[in-house]
């Protein structure tokens, strides 16, 4: 077998991309480890301190579960949704294609006194508590992340006979959504669920102008006042969406298969 | 009371008519082949007898009972689809007990079924594979397996054979007649080849613009067509534009040949008409004086041959028509490109048709599903 060699023009640019995101992190770890009273390295009492705050577990703990409280009404929304769309009303693609851009256009700032002014007559339980408002803002600002990767995953299946084959079988719409279909576009899901976990776990906008205490703004206030914290508090961040992502390319390794051919209809 | 009926259905997309009213009417275990061109309407007859769209008149009768309202997933049809279209999630397995696990079937007895099926469509061993790792006839036997499984009250293969290779086609098509006739199961397949429907179905519909244009045996639909587009359609005909001059005696006038045909006996004097002649009983022969033919004969230049195996097919070029003959092999090597031939014309054994009974559509693709 021909050995493939790598191009040495590659290799550079590869030490170019990984230096350029790797020496930001190692700088911050490297800050994040110096002693918090001498200034000098290395001391894990920056971390030492964050995880014995226990605002630091409450903050993570709410926006963690408002991550999940998003792509659970994401998915609820937008899958039934796309799939109707596709199936039925393949005219209403550009439609939402366009709506689902909106989050991008409008700037957060603008989209919180939007939903604030919106929200204002709202029952308490909803417009007082992060689970009600703050979800449906990022809901809102989940759209496109959520809307593009469920349309890539259905564009990447023969919905159309896989419906009318799991229908001939005598399957309902709901057996035929939760059975045959959402199993084969999960990939596309957990995509697009992974990437709104991402954009909550980092939301500051909204939530720090709606006044409520997720983990974006706990940062925020302890890089006011205590830098090495701060660093060990960024370096945590990463970790805690790295590990998102690679509980995306767990799952979905081993069971993303090659989409059945899509023949002409 | 005919098993299932098709009674006037029709459909229009738009401007787009794509059923015209038809009415097909099939017995219990028989099989029949809706055939047709691209855009003719098979597909969307199929799929109004699967329920996937409603007719805009007329109706489907299954048993008795009419299934134009009912939805798809009520109908008890097991469908086979032109696209692989097992569901990519799951095994082979799987797939064939879906519709069991649906129905709520008990896992013992859904088992033994699912098992029974696989080896009945021969893939007893791939049970447990995903359909990636199957080939695409393999596909098409479990797809078949799946549909069966159910127990259908009709089973609809819509062009299932169409995206395998030509070997893998006709074996299977073959594995579909053997389990059809074994089951006894009432069974509509929509194909547009015309030698896969002769040679599978009990019974053939020819369609062609949203129409039947003639329902009968695979021998009927062959030798007695009844337009000039099932002539045309199946099998190789051809098509000789012709006069009668005289009913009596059964004689025509092609161009400036006068010839004597059984099937004009009784037509009308000055009548325009269309003899059609297969291929194959088409006589030729080298001409020996160089143009002059005899009775009922036309003479020409052989213009093209083709090798089918057996047999090979001569074009020749006659002054007011293009012939098609088969002969042996090992006859037609005397015959080279270019040579001067006569056709024997056979007496008996053509067919007439009125030209005035040829659609004005005839054989054109109006679109349509």
């Amino acid at each position: 077998m021909r050995r493939r060699w790598i191009a040495p023009s590659a290799i550079v640019w590869l030490l170019v991309a990984a230096a350029f995101f790797l020496i930001p992190l190692i700088a911050t770890l490297l800050f994040s480890l110096r002693s918090i009273q001498t200034g000098k390295c290395c001391s894990g009492a920056a971390y030492s301190l964050i995880v014995h705050d226990h605002q630091f577990w409450t903050t993570v703990r709410l926006s963690f579960l408002l991550s999940l409280e998003t792509i659970a009404i994401s998915l609820l929304l937008l899958v039934p949704t796309v799939y109707w769309v596709h199936l039925k009303l393949p005219r209403l693609r550009p439609v939402l294609a366009l709506m689902a851009l909106v989050p991008f256009v409008v700037p957060p700032i603008v989209l919180v006194v939007g939903l604030l002014n919106l929200y204002k007559g709202a029952p308490s339980w909803f417009y007082d508590k992060p689970y009600g408002f703050l979800a449906a803002a990022y809901v809102i600002l989940a759209f496109p992340y959520m809307y593009f990767a469920l349309d890539a995953g259905f564009r990447s299946i023969d919905l159309h006979t896989l419906t009318e084959a799991s229908q001939s079988l005598g399957a309902n719409w709901r057996t035929t959504l939760t059975r045959v279909i959402l199993p084969n576009i999960r990939v596309a899901a957990l995509g697009g669920s992974f990437l709104t976990l991402a954009i909550v776990m980092g939301e500051f906008t909204i939530a720090s102008l709606s006044a409520f205490k997720t983990f974006p703004p706990y940062i925020q206030v302890i890089n006011e006042g205590q830098p090495y914290e701060a660093a060990a508090l960024s370096l945590l961040s990463f970790l805690i969406v790295w590990a998102a992502m690679l509980a995306l390319l767990f799952v979905g390794r081993g069971r993303s298969r090659p989409a059945q051919v899509a023949a002409a209809r | 009371m005919a098993y299932l009926e098709l009674r006037e259905l029709r459909r229009a997309f738009g401007p787009v008519v794509a059923l015209d009213g038809i009415q097909v009417e099939l017995e219990t275990g028989e099989f029949l082949s809706l055939l047709g061109p691209s855009g003719c309407g098979k597909t969307t007859a199929l799929r109004l007898v699967a329920g996937f769209d409603r007719p805009d008149s007329g109706s489907i009768v299954v048993d008795g009972k009419d299934l134009t309202r009912v939805s798809p997933s009520r109908r008890d049809m097991g469908m086979v689809f032109q696209a692989y279209s097992l569901f990519p999630n799951m095994t082979a397995e799987q797939n064939v007990e879906f519709g069991l696990r649906i129905r709520k079937n008990r896992r013992a007895p859904r088992r033994k079924r699912v098992s029974e099926l696989l080896e009945l469509v021969g893939l007893g061993h791939a049970g447990k594979r995903y359909p990636h790792q199957l080939s695409g006839g393999m596909q098409q036997r479990v797809a078949l397996a799946r549909a069966l499984a159910i127990e259908p009250r009709v089973l609809l293969l819509d062009e299932p054979l169409s995206a395998l290779d030509a070997k893998v086609r006709v074996q299977l098509r073959e594995e579909i007649r053997r389990i059809q006739t074994q089951l006894g199961i009432t069974t509509l397949y929509v194909t547009h080849d015309q030698e896969e429907a002769l040679s599978i179905s009990d019974h053939v519909a020819v369609m062609s613009s949203g129409r039947v244009e003639q329902l009968g045996t695979p021998a009927e639909m062959y030798s007695a067509p009844a337009t000039p587009f099932v002539a045309e359609f199946i099998g190789t005909m051809n098509r000789l534009e012709a006069v009668v001059v005289d009913g009596e005696r059964g004689e025509v006038e092609h161009g400036s040949t006068r010839l004597t045909v059984d099937a004009a006996q009784g037509r009308t004097r000055g009548e325009r008409v269309l003899v059609l002649v297969r291929p194959e009983l088409l006589e030729l022969e080298a001409s020996t004086d160089g143009g002059a033919a005899g009775e009922n004969t036309l003479s020409g230049e052989v213009l093209t041959q083709t090798f089918l195996g057996p047999v090979t097919r001569l074009k020749v070029i006659a002054p007011d028509a293009e012939l098609i003959a088969d002969m042996s092999t090992a006859r037609a090597a005397a015959l080279p490109i270019g040579s001067r031939v006569v056709a024997h014309v056979p007496v008996a054994g053509t067919r007439l048709l009125s030209l005035s009974e040829e659609p004005a559509s005839d054989g054109q693709d109006r679109g349509g599903r």
